[in-house]
């Protein structure tokens, strides 16, 4: 049956020879692109440098990232190396005819289940670290500054814009953010309908806002600057144009703002509901809800 | 190879095969320039003839439309400089130009769901003009009345509160374009265009859209009714 | 859909030696199907307005969800009754005896147009039911790409854009599950296992049929307003939306059931229909493919048809579970969508694992490299993915305690994953590797899915999630998992089984034009895309700041060559199927399968005789290699068991 088909002979010297070229490579190309992932690109990594969040999260791009790049690399060599060396040719020769090896394979699984493992490790390490790495931590956060001096500001998203309010500045409501510098701020996220999501992109901040749920995110400023502020969870047609920019100010410039702030917006600030976490759309008495007047909670309408 | 069915020559599967291709071809091109690239009118806005570097902007919002496939939504209608009205939310305004609006809101109103969209921002003079009264904020607990719709440009941070009509009177408008022998109310108010050529979007903070949750659907998520863009041209 | 139609011009000419009358009863076929589907729309439209007319939102909205879904659920019971699925089973209930022969077989075109008992013709069906489908939502990628060609100018509405991307995710997400268990799976499983039949052909028929119901009714969402809500329908959004959303559950439930028919015959196929000596250390790696995926399916989408069905009556009767103020939470949704959802994922992923390990063997004349461990990965991903979901809520707010575990078990998703990398590299080692069209699309997939699994880690960083989640960093991680792995599997499917099916060789020239512009294209659309997740784009926008417009013109230039070629493969495989029938030899590839054994045209019922199994179908490069199986060479054109007179 076999007549037309061409068996060589493998030499496992020539095996090692393979192996050694491959490793070589490897890791001449895996330092030198470590080296530039490191200092070149790792400075310049998102989220930036603006609070300690964006800091904590630059970090761990720049460490996943040397570790996942050697695995690439090392995987693009072999590839690479064999689609050179390991080809048949006009001979129509079959391959050397081996259905495993122990020790390759349990080196590889060794590998793996480490670098995974010191990975989940890692980040959860940072994730507790920076106060819940800025992401929502849901009404009751468990992972806290280590402070109590803390800017409250709550975050109101609704089809299709976010308004701000702080309980701190006579429970005033704005359309645009500003930030103190070096303070710890904490961002109470709500919805008054769909899902959305506050992302503060240079901040490293990002919570889903909820309808009648609160989702507090922690942020520590560092730098002053600009920042964006986007949707982050498609809610509706005006998603895309659900963004504004904010800015992280000093103490003094911020104080200043925010106190008018609070003078101009009295008159309206008298009409908003109490401060609370969450708002219930039919307490505020939505129009075209689905529930009729004599809802208990459509009272207002 | 025993052969069923019906053999056609090679000339004849190239044919149908061909003709199927120019099919589906068509199928595409009339899904994209029947349906997907169809969108109201644009009316522009007509150019003031007593102030330089002004527009005017005549518009109107129904509780209902009365026409087209969603004749019980709520939605925008425009005039033209012919005074014709077309339902539409697309607007093209010029740069650096004073656009002066004039709403009449033939919709009854409510409380807000956020009240501080009661605050009148981004206007000339910052108050608006309200059956002939400045305001700088519309009273949304006003009882009978309260704010049918707002008009909301955030790219320009626009926000103007359209008083609604009471509730109790007689003439309502049922179907649009309503006439001003009808119950309405009227605001003008004026703002800029701003330096740069842009699209900016444009919407209500009133959950109109009746029977959908929350409000904020139908209507509230359609161009042409409760959602436009303002096209700001050179 | 003139178009699917006729590519079935000249194929079909299958293998049924039978020939005879029809016997009584009337010829059933899609187009009797979609007549009195019609009719059962209108009724299910008519009763919904009877019921729900004076509903208060329906009078409000103008837009009765009920109707619609009422007409959904009887069009597709009338589309059923019209095909004839449904004969048997109320035969059944009703107490009369159905007749136990197979029903005639159809011929010429016409077979495909009916519900079959033959695996063969489903697999077919599928094949180019499959292929609509994709090209159906790769055109409305297009169509996503040429909005985003400008940051804000608008080629489409932001309605209709949000339509338009909803449409895109959902027909992707929901019709590629089947796309090689349908085709290939189907077709496949039984010659590779020795069985002359599958377990149940009703469901697998049947499972067929639910899908251009689906798709139909999917599409019908943009006439009726579309869907504004994406292909992950958050509620309360999706009760929010018009009545297009009615269209998204519904077909969606479909391709569930779809999915659970399917599934459910293939893991009986596979369990009980094995040929003597076809033990569970031989089975082709396509058939573990299918039988890991056929049991995540399982556990899987009744979840999602329960979610579904729960969105129904949110949006129809007003239950209020999926969203606050009246006992229900939006996080169910969420929970109950992405305990479906993930697993889903590697729904997608598993198949092409399958199709990968199967056909990579062949071109690089080995052995598979450590069986027992690429079994062990497809097994490991298929558990851990019921473990992983609540991943793509690290940001919303849900108990925060359990992260550090979710990015655990996601995690160590790369342990098995990373097993196949194993497999694919010691199967290379030291091989003869011949690059022929298929070899070069499962290099393809090596190569892409890299990039797919090394961003999973990223993704699943809670610290970097924070600044991914949502954006276009985890658009181009899925669709390099997806597109890349998945659709690049399928095409090395289609390349390497087109002998196998329709006694054609596509022609290798035009295939390496098609390959390398495919891969090409892919890469330059979809790395970018990661880029521009970091910088800050968030998905699903139909504007986006001014600065990363040099980026996306790329992006949408790419993504157009790509379409370009993917058009370009549609017409020449058209082309050479129905025009130009480039002949095949049997068995060109010289592979071992037991599936090549057979000959083509694969004869009515598979084998003559059940085969028995002599040894595993990877023994390439051992010249003492027993062959595959014993069986008695039926059809003209069988080939010997070593693959072939050159």
């Amino acid at each position: 049956m076999a007549k037309t088909m061409n068996f060589p002979t493998y030499s496992s010297e020539e095996g090692k020879k393979h192996a050694r070229n491959i490793v070589a490579i490897w890791f001449v190309v895996a330092v030198i692109a470590d080296l530039i992932v490191w200092f070149v690109y790792g400075p310049h990594m998102p989220p930036g440098t603006m609070t300690d969040q964006a800091r904590g999260a630059q970090f761990d791009i720049k460490v996943v990232s040397v570790m996942a790049v050697p695995v690439l690399l090392f995987l693009w060599t072999f590839g690479f190396y064999a689609v050179a060396k390991f080809r048949g040719g006009k001979d129509r020769a079959e391959g050397y005819y081996i259905k495993g090896n122990v020790k390759t394979q349990a080196a590889w699984y060794i590998i793996t289940a480490s670098l995974v493992l010191f990975l989940a490790g890692f980040g959860t390490y940072e994730l507790v670290l920076p106060a819940g790495a800025g992401g929502g931590e849901g009404p009751s956060p468990i992972w806290r500054p280590s402070t109590n001096k803390l800017l409250q500001v709550q975050v109101i998203a609704q089809q299709w814009r976010f308004t701000y309010r702080w309980p701190q500045f006579g429970g005033m409501e704005t359309t645009s953010i500003n930030l103190p510098i070096n303070t710890e701020i904490q961002f109470n996220v709500t919805s008054l309908d769909v899902i959305h999501d506050f992302w503060a992109y240079q901040l490293g901040v990002k919570a889903d806002a909820n309808p009648d749920s609160n989702n507090v995110a922690f942020a520590k400023t560092l730098e002053t600057g600009r920042f964006t502020v986007r949707c982050d969870e498609l809610c509706g047609i005006w998603h895309g144009a659900m963004f504004n920019y904010g800015h992280v100010v000093s103490q003094s410039q911020f104080l200043s703002w925010a106190q008018s702030m609070e003078a101009q917006n009295a008159s309206v600030t008298k009409l908003l509901p109490k401060y609370a976490t969450t708002y219930t759309p039919s307490y505020l008495g939505a129009g075209g809800g689905y529930y009729p007047a004599g809802d208990p909670n459509g009272t207002l309408n | 190879m025993p052969r069923r069915g019906v053999s056609l020559s090679k000339g004849a599967r190239a044919g149908i095969v061909l003709i199927s291709f120019a099919a589906a071809i068509g199928l595409i091109l009339f899904g994209i320039f029947g349906y997907l690239r169809s969108s109201p009118d644009v009316v522009t806005a007509t150019q003031s003839t007593s102030q330089p570097n002004t527009v005017n902007l005549v518009m109107q919002v129904d509780g209902a439309v009365g026409v087209g496939a969603h004749p019980n939504w709520v939605g925008y209608w425009v005039q033209d400089a012919n005074g014709v009205w077309h339902q539409t939310t697309l607007v093209k305004v010029p740069v650096n130009t004073n656009v002066h609006v004039t709403v009449y809101e033939y919709d009854s109103g409510g409380a807000l769901r956020n009240p501080e969209w009661a605050k009148v921002s981004g206007v000339s003079g910052g108050q608006v003009n309200l059956n002939g009264t400045e305001d700088a904020i519309v009273n949304p607990n006003s009882p009978g009345n309260g704010i049918a719709h707002t008009f909301v440009i955030p790219g320009l941070n626009v926000t103007v509160p359209l008083y609604g009509v009471n509730g109790s009177v007689k003439n309502f408008c049922q179907t649009g374009p309503c006439n001003l022998s009808e119950a309405h109310t009227t605001t003008s108010f004026a703002f800029f265009s701003g330096s740069s050529v842009h699209s900016y979007h444009w919407q209500c903070f009133v959950p109109c859209g009746l029977g959908y949750l929350e409000g904020n659907g139908g209507p509230m998520q359609s161009l042409g009714n409760m959602a436009g863009f303002f096209e700001v041209v050179k | 859909m003139a178009i699917d139609m006729s590519q079935t011009t000249g194929v079909g000419r299958g293998g049924s030696s039978e020939g005879g009358g029809l016997k009584k009863g009337p010829k059933l076929n899609a187009f009797t199907g979609v007549l009195v589907g019609a009719l059962g729309y209108l009724f299910g439209h008519w009763m919904g307005n009877a019921i729900a007319g004076g509903y208060q939102q329906v009078v409000g909205s103008g837009q009765n969800d009920t109707a619609i879904l009422l007409g959904f659920i009887f069009g597709t019971i009338g589309f059923f009754l019209g095909l004839g699925i449904l004969n048997y089973p109320l035969q059944k209930m009703t107490g009369i005896e159905p007749p136990t022969d197979e029903p005639e077989q159809a011929q010429g075109m016409m077979k495909y147009f009916r519900y079959t008992l033959d695996n063969k013709v489903v697999g077919i069906q599928y094949l180019f039911g499959m292929l609509v489908y994709f090209f159906t939502a790769g055109l409305l990628a297009m169509a996503i790409r040429t909005q985003l060609l400008s940051p804000t100018n608008h080629i489409w509405g932001p309605a209709t854009y949000l339509e338009v991307v909803g449409e895109h995710g959902t027909m992707m997400m929901m019709m590629m599950t089947s796309v090689v268990m349908g085709p290939f799976g189907n077709f496949l499983v039984p010659l590779m296992i020795g069985s002359k039949r599958v377990a149940f052909p009703r469901l697998e028929a049947a499972a067929f049929w639910f899908t251009p119901a689906a798709y139909i009714i999917l599409l019908s969402a943009l006439w009726q307003g579309g869907f504004q809500s994406g292909w992950t329908g958050y509620a309360p959004l999706s009760i929010q939306q018009g009545v297009g959303q009615d269209a998204y559950l519904f077909s969606f439930g479909l391709l569930g059931f779809s999915m659970i028919c399917s599934a459910l015959n293939m893991t009986a196929t596979i369990i009980n229909y094995r040929a003597p000596g076809m033990r569970w250390s031989r089975l082709p790696m396509l058939a573990w493919g299918m039988i890991t995926v056929a049991f995540t399916m399982l556990l899987s989408v009744p979840v999602l048809i329960v979610g579904l069905y729960v969105m129904a009556l949110d949006r129809s009767a007003q239950t209020s579970m999926l969203y606050a103020g009246h006992g229900g939470s939006s996080f169910l949704w969420e929970n109950l969508f992405w305990f479906f959802g993930h697993p889903e994922v590697y729904l997608l992923a598993l198949p092409g694992f399958g199709v990968v390990t199967e056909i990579l063997p062949v071109f690089a004349r080995k052995p598979l490299f450590a069986y027992k461990t690429s079994v062990a990965g497809m097994i490991g991903v298929a558990v851990l993915s019921f473990f992983v979901w609540q991943h793509h809520l690290f940001q919303s707010g849900m108990n925060p305690d359990m992260r550090p575990l979710f990015m655990l078990t996601t995690e160590l998703i790369s342990i098995p994953t990373g097993f196949l990398y194993l497999v694919g590299m010691g199967t290379m080692w030291r091989s003869r590797m011949r690059f022929d069209v298929p070899m070069l699309f499962v290099m393809a997939v090596f190569f892409n899915f890299l990039f797919g699994g090394i961003t999973g880690v990223y993704v699943s960083d809670v610290p970097i999630n924070v600044t991914v989640h949502g954006s276009y960093f985890v658009m181009a991680h899925f669709h390099y998992t997806i597109m890349g792995q998945l659709m690049f599997s399928v095409m090395a499917a289609i390349y390497y089984y087109t002998p196998l099916y329709f006694g054609i060789k596509l022609s290798e020239k035009l295939g390496k034009i098609h390959f390398w512009t495919m891969f090409i294209a892919f890469n330059s659309t979809f790395l970018p895309l990661f880029a521009l997740g970091l910088l800050g784009m968030p998905r699903r926008v139909f504007e986006y700041a001014q600065r990363l417009q040099h980026l996306n013109q790329w992006v949408s230039v790419s993504a157009f060559i790509l379409g370009l070629s993917l058009a370009f493969f549609a017409v020449t495989f058209v082309w050479q199927l129905a025009v130009s029938k480039p002949k095949s030899p049997p068995n060109p590839w010289e592979s071992r399968g037991l599936e090549w054994q057979v000959g083509y045209p694969v004869p009515h019922g598979n084998f003559a005789k059940i085969p028995v199994i002599l040894a595993g179908p990877y023994e390439y490069g051992d010249p003492n290699a027993l062959p595959v199986a014993e069986l008695s060479a039926v059809g003209a054109h069988s080939a010997s068991v070593s693959g072939g007179d050159e």
